[in-house]
């Protein structure tokens, strides 16, 4: 449906359920993939699934200096980079009055830096090219809070605002900048909730059942495509009714 | 020096679309020229890659004028 043939998108946090499916949605449409993540094995995998078309950049996004080169890599294998999408995301819970700075730092550092500073180095070429596509991947906690999260919270509210402000920035240049809002998706993230949580959660969600990362990744999908040229600094909710806004 | 000069204006002009003969010595980008901030940016990007040469942000923010540019850009050479 949607046509990303000559385009490549740099995907990070790939070996994760929603990474992996975006992934996935993108190479079927046809665009090149690059893969980035930690676990090289887990890279390596889903990079065999695809064949042509993909490559793997391993990278740490607490590394500053590492992130910074990620779009320049990007462009070296691919010869261009016209979608990034800011997926990775990391959680250290505790209560606000037993945080340490550190899991506080760590996963701001994580979810919001690294998002900053891969923005701040995909734009170059996709001015130079008068068309872009970012979509960072917040959460549905970002817009309603969650106790025991204040930092990934923080975090994912931040990545909202800096889809905002980023998206008037840019606008006039063809380059559209979104996030996703997942709810609850059925990933490594949720695999961790014990059953009564998850039968809670789950009465809770109006379509009554956990998300699929597919679902995410549809979404994800359509804020790449030329089709969404008019979409941007928005936030797509993609939580089967859970919260609405 | 006129060289240099030539070729920035040249992209000055391309890139605002403005009269070459607006493009003078004082002329401020953004108050003259008619650029906003990001066409700013997008100038010293240009002149970045006519010229092989790096512009560190700090120094871009010096640039303000055509001359600042010719300026800038002649130490570099």
């Amino acid at each position: 449906m949607f046509d990303l043939t000559g385009r490549s998108a740099l995907i990070t946090g790939a070996t994760g359920g929603i990474g992996a499916a975006v992934a996935r949605s993108l190479h079927h449409s046809g665009a090149t993939v690059v893969l980035s993540g930690r676990r090289s094995a887990a890279l390596s995998e889903l990079s065999s699934e695809f064949g042509d078309r993909c490559h793997i950049l391993s990278c740490d996004l607490d590394d500053a200096e590492a992130v910074a080169h990620l779009p320049k890599q990007t462009e070296d294998v691919c010869g261009r980079l016209d979608i990034l999408i800011n997926n990775a995301g990391v959680t250290r819970d505790g209560l606000c009055m037993r945080m340490s700075e550190e899991d506080w730092s760590y996963v701001v550092e994580v979810n919001l830096t690294a998002t900053f500073r891969l923005c701040k180095a995909v734009l170059r070429g996709m001015m130079k090219s008068r068309w872009g596509r970012i979509v960072n991947v917040s959460s549905v906690v970002g817009v309603s809070g969650n106790p025991g999260q204040v930092n990934y919270v923080a975090a994912k509210a931040g990545i909202i605002g800096l889809t905002k402000s980023l998206a008037i920035e840019v606008a006039g240049r063809g380059i559209t900048v979104n996030s996703v809002a997942p709810g609850f998706i059925e990933t490594g993230m949720t695999e961790k909730l014990n059953e009564s949580q998850r039968l809670n959660i789950v009465q809770r969600i109006p379509v009554g059942r956990m998300g699929a990362p597919e679902e995410v990744a549809s979404s994800v999908l359509f804020l790449c495509s030329n089709e969404s040229s008019y979409i941007t600094g928005s936030t797509l909710h993609v939580n089967g009714g859970l919260a609405m806004y | 020096m006129s060289n240099i000069a030539d070729r920035i204006r040249k992209i000055v002009v391309e890139h605002l679309g403005v009269e070459e003969a607006n493009v003078v010595e004082n002329a401020s980008f953004i108050d003259d020229l008619g650029a906003d901030s990001l066409d700013t940016v997008e100038l010293v990007m240009a002149f970045e890659e006519e010229f092989g040469i790096e512009i560190p942000d700090d120094a871009a923010e010096t640039i303000q004028t055509f001359g600042d540019a010719v300026q800038f850009i002649t130490d570099q050479a």
